[in-house]
């Protein structure tokens, strides 16, 4: 495949571009311009209908009205192949990657260098060869003999730019890039996005992260509920760009005041715990928290928060050492017994293993206590009291939804995860884990959730807050602890600098000692 | 900053409020569950006529000179499948003409109600098996296993029924709960197996299957339960006591078609007001979550499989202590299985089970009656079922045939992408 150097520049247009999904209206009457070599920032909530708009630009959707204008002539995009040979490239949030592929064989899948006709046989040595090439014409370092699935977060997705690019598209759809990126790779993103569109390359970044948008974008549209609220120039100040996404004033700061510890509520002691292949995931942690305050752990995504938090919970085999709760091993008890003594729990995975989704809100909201007073016995349930318990929280924690019957699959992320939060606040707690609390959660929620987490710490509530999202954990926390394959590195201050903070989620500590390896996860 | 904030439009709907009846219309047209499973039926009876036609020598032979006398072709082939089709639904529901019959003095009541009284007959035990599978099935198990489990009830509650010899009442009580407990705990061997060593229990149930079925031949062959009178594999006849009552003569129902319908109401509040049912419902539908809130998956599967095979043994139970009066090799029948297709057909939910259940009893009591009147093979009854389950398990297949408007939803990739 050679590599082209295409005279005329992409220019993109989507002209009244409307889609709908029964009586939802996804995307109502879209108008945006892409212009060669621009970073184009598409921003709104989750659920506002950005993904389902690049979803019809890369033919995955087809828009029941409007047009898709490539320089000037309207097209249309029966697959992702139409779009790939059009010029348009997509990275999807969720890798499209063979784990056990190397990362030539992964870049050549879908367009494989064949010899001999039809049914010949591959040509690796090419494909390889194509490989090195892109990679060292854009700046973007990928070992092609690699294995994806030994490859960190931020290299597998330079392998899906890298794919990208060796397909010849001119304009690159990255679909919330930096959600699974370290704050020093999404540095690295950003360099790379700002080398691509100095080729000539233009790039729609979809996100709800204002700073990177204010970093990296040349232009912004706003959308919100399917519709183009606004565009903005990067100088905007992120609150007005909130206010935007949102339709609503929002405070991105977590308003809260100093923190009075009192006794210690949860205490870890040489704690170990292996991950689910096996594998130590958490090696030797100590680690108190004290009622009335918030500890973060902050981390990069997989370095054995997950487990240390699932531990805590009964959840995971502790392999050595200890789970005290005032005072009293957690390690016998079984995972309804924890969350009765007074645990409240919000999993970092929330379709995974927070709701279920074919379930009511109302059952939802008792999915951890269906079987005690007033819901239930072990016996029967009362249904009487699960319907008001549904109707009390739907209106304390404005959860969204048509009644309490729906099922929670159909609510937002958003709404999802209150469902989550009002069942774990709902009951007097000890101790409150929250493990990614804000994922895939819109801005208007997250300020709420937030300002929940920070009142149950004001009741004297011990809370336990795991995120990767850096801000997050700064935000809420009182003390923060910095998890790197499976050790604390530091406990810090929230007002410690946050390039210090970033340097010890990559595993660098202040004398330098350890470096971070390419090659493990 | 350039914010041309377009202001909220009032959240107003296109469509104002729809007559009920337009409402209704339109539901039934869009592909729902109840429409795709009626057009399921209907398909099959479509096909099955077209079977019958070319399987019928003589018809067939018409069809020959088709293109110069059209109408002797098609008016015998109407004439066939007419009669087949109306034979199958008297055998099933009743005939008119046995109902006259029996107003204007010729004929008994009992002689009119002989072919629903067949129905429910045949129905009965697949209620329990269909229950059977159905329950685990929401629990996320396939028990592939109700045969067994309703082998395993029909000997117990068939041993029981002529070996104790205790008094009316009773005997017949000691025997039902006998039966419920040899399929329960036929049933809570693959459970617990899955349970301690995640065994699959497809593989476990289907070989506990054969175990059941070679357990049941060998047994009615030793001393003590084979019948002392006869030389061939059948046990000893089950006490009139342990019997299930029933009207006697040709109205073979029985009283376990009400057990049938109890053990479905049961099912029911089991599945919605229990807290068990609570608990399986949620490891069924995400067990990740169910265990996060602390729910035992393991206790939860294993106790889920004993009720679902004691649900089978139940209906092994009718059909020895209602039906058949001893055990035989193959007493059980094909109950089993056929309650997979009964469950699948009811869509795993306990009242659609009782109706799916009910309609193949129907099939089978008119196909008797098809195949000694109209001559044509019980097997197209078999034939019938199995379509009828292929097209409600394949419902793209019948909306793209009926064009029902949910087809129009453009492609498969659209309903998971969200954004």
């Amino acid at each position: 495949m050679a590599l082209p150097n295409r005279e005329i520049p992409l220019k993109l247009e989507l002209r009244g571009i409307t889609k709908r999904f029964g009586d939802l209206v996804a995307n109502d009457h879209i108008d945006i311009t892409v212009e060669p070599g621009e970073v184009h920032a598409l921003l709104g909530e989750n659920g506002a209908g950005k993904s389902t708009l690049m979803n019809q630009l890369y033919g995955l959707l087809q828009p029941d009205e409007g047009q898709i204008v490539v320089n000037g002539e309207p097209v249309v995009f029966r697959s992702p192949r139409d779009a790939i040979a059009a010029g348009i490239g997509m990275v999807h949030q969720h890798f499209m990657l063979v784990p056990v592929f190397t990362v030539a064989e992964n870049i050549a899948l879908g367009s494989e260098e064949v010899r001999g006709g039809p049914l010949g046989w591959l040509d690796r040595r090419r494909s390889r060869r194509d490989v090195i090439e892109t990679s060292e014409r854009y700046g973007l370092p990928v070992d092609p003999d690699a294995l994806v699935e030994d490859l960190p977060v931020g290299a597998q997705q330079r392998v899906e730019i890298v794919k990208a690019l060796t397909r010849e598209v001119d304009l690159l759809i990255l679909d919330e890039p930096t959600a699974v990126l370290t704050p020093q790779e999404t540095d690295e993103l950003l360099a790379v996005m700002r080398s691509l569109t100095a080729m000539g390359k233009s790039i729609v970044f979809i996100t709800h992260k204002l700073k990177e948008v204010k970093a990296i974008a040349d232009r912004i549209t706003v959308v919100r509920r399917g519709k183009i609220v606004g565009t903005a120039s990067p100088d905007t100040s992120e609150d007005e760009l909130a206010a935007l996404m949102v339709g609503r004033a929002v405070s991105l700061e977590v308003a809260k005041t100093p923190a009075e510890p009192g006794r210690n509520v949860l205490k870890l002691a040489g704690l170990v715990v292996d991950d689910d292949r096996g594998v130590r995931a958490v090696d030797g942690v100590d680690l108190e928290v004290r009622a009335g305050e918030v500890l973060g752990i902050a981390g990069v995504q997989g370095n054995g928060q997950t487990e240390l938090v699932e531990a805590v919970m009964g959840l995971r085999e502790v392999r050595a050492g200890s789970v005290e709760l005032d005072g009293e091993s957690l390690a016998p008890l079984s995972t309804k017994q924890i969350l009765r003594s007074g645990v409240g729990y919000i999993p970092e995975d929330r379709s995974h293993d927070g709701v279920v989704k074919e379930f009511s809100v109302a059952e939802n909201l008792v999915l951890d206590m269906y079987d005690r007073s007033p819901y239930g016995n072990a016996f029967k349930r009362d249904l009487g009291s699960v319907g008001s318990n549904a109707r009390e929280r739907v209106a304390e924690f404005d959860i969204r939804c048509q009644s309490p019957d729906t099922p929670v699959g159909t609510l937002s992320g958003g709404n999802q995860q209150k469902v989550v939060v009002a069942r774990e606040m709902s009951r007097p707690l000890r101790l409150f884990i929250a493990s990614q609390p804000t994922r895939g959660v819109d801005v208007g929620s997250i300020e709420f959730i937030h300002g929940q987490i920070i009142h149950e710490r004001d009741q004297g509530t011990a809370v336990l807050v795991v995120s990767s999202e850096l801000d997050e954990v700064v935000g809420l926390a009182d003390r923060i602890a910095v998890m790197y394959r499976g050790r604390i590195l530091a406990i810090v201050s929230p007002d410690t600098p946050r390039e210090e903070i970033g340097l010890l989620m990559a595993g660098i500590t202040g004398t330098g000692g350890d470096a971070p390896e390419e090659g493990t996860k | 900053m350039s914010t041309e904030t377009t202001p909220e439009a009032p959240a107003k709907k296109d469509e104002a409020e729809e007559s009920f009846l337009s409402a209704f219309t339109r539901n039934l047209w869009a592909a729902n569950t109840v429409t795709v499973t009626a057009l399921s039926i209907l398909l099959a009876f479509v096909i099955g006529a077209i079977l019958i036609i070319v399987s019928d020598a003589e018809v067939l032979a018409q069809f020959a000179y088709f293109t110069a006398r059209p109408a002797d072709a098609l008016s015998a082939s109407w004439q066939l499948v007419s009669t087949a089709y109306s034979d199958l639904l008297k055998g099933a529901f009743g005939d008119p003409e046995a109902f006259s019959a029996w107003f204007n003095g010729s004929g008994t009541w009992q002689d009119a109600f002989a072919p629903l009284s067949e129905t429910l007959t045949y129905a009965a035990p697949l209620v329990f098996t269909g229950l059977s599978v159905a329950l685990a099935f929401r629990g996320g198990l396939f028990n592939i296993g109700a045969q067994g489990q309703a082998v395993i009830g029909c000997v117990t509650a068939g041993v029981a029924g002529f070996a104790f010899g205790l008094p009316i009442v009773l005997n017949l009580v000691v025997a039902i709960v006998a039966g419920a407990l040899g399929g329960a705990l036929w049933g809570f061997i693959p459970g617990i197996l899955k349970a301690r060593t995640g065994a699959h229990e497809v593989i476990t149930t289907i070989m506990l299957n054969y175990t059941a079925a070679l357990f049941l031949s060998w047994l009615v062959l030793q001393k003590g339960v084979q019948d002392p009178n006869r030389t061939d594999a059948i046990s000893k006849a089950i006490d009139e006591s342990a019997q299930l009552p029933s009207f006697g003569g040709v109205l073979r129902v029985h009283l376990g078609i009400l057990l049938a319908v109890a053990a479905t109401a049961g099912v029911a509040w089991l599945l919605n007001r229990s807290s068990f049912g609570f608990e399986l419902r949620a490891v069924g539908a995400n067990q990740h979550a169910a265990r996060t809130a602390g729910i035992s998956v393991a206790k939860t599967y294993a106790l889920l499989m004993a009720i679902a095979g004691g649900l089978a043994g139940l209906g092994g139970a009718t059909q020895v202590l209602g039906t058949a009066y001893a055990l035989t090799p193959a007493v059980a029948g094909n109950i089993g299985f056929d309650g997979l297709l009964v469950a699948l057909l009811g869509r795993n939910k306990p009242w659609g089970t009782l109706w799916a259940a009910l309609l193949f009893g129907a099939l089978r009591a008119g196909g008797n009656r098809m195949q000694s009147y109209a001559g044509i093979s019980l097997e197209l009854v078999t034939v019938l079922q199995a379509l009828i389950v292929i097209f409600i398990a394949a419902p793209a297949l019948v909306k793209a045939i009926f064009r029902l408007r949910a087809t129009r939803l453009v492609r498969p990739g659209a309903s998971l992408a969200k954004g």
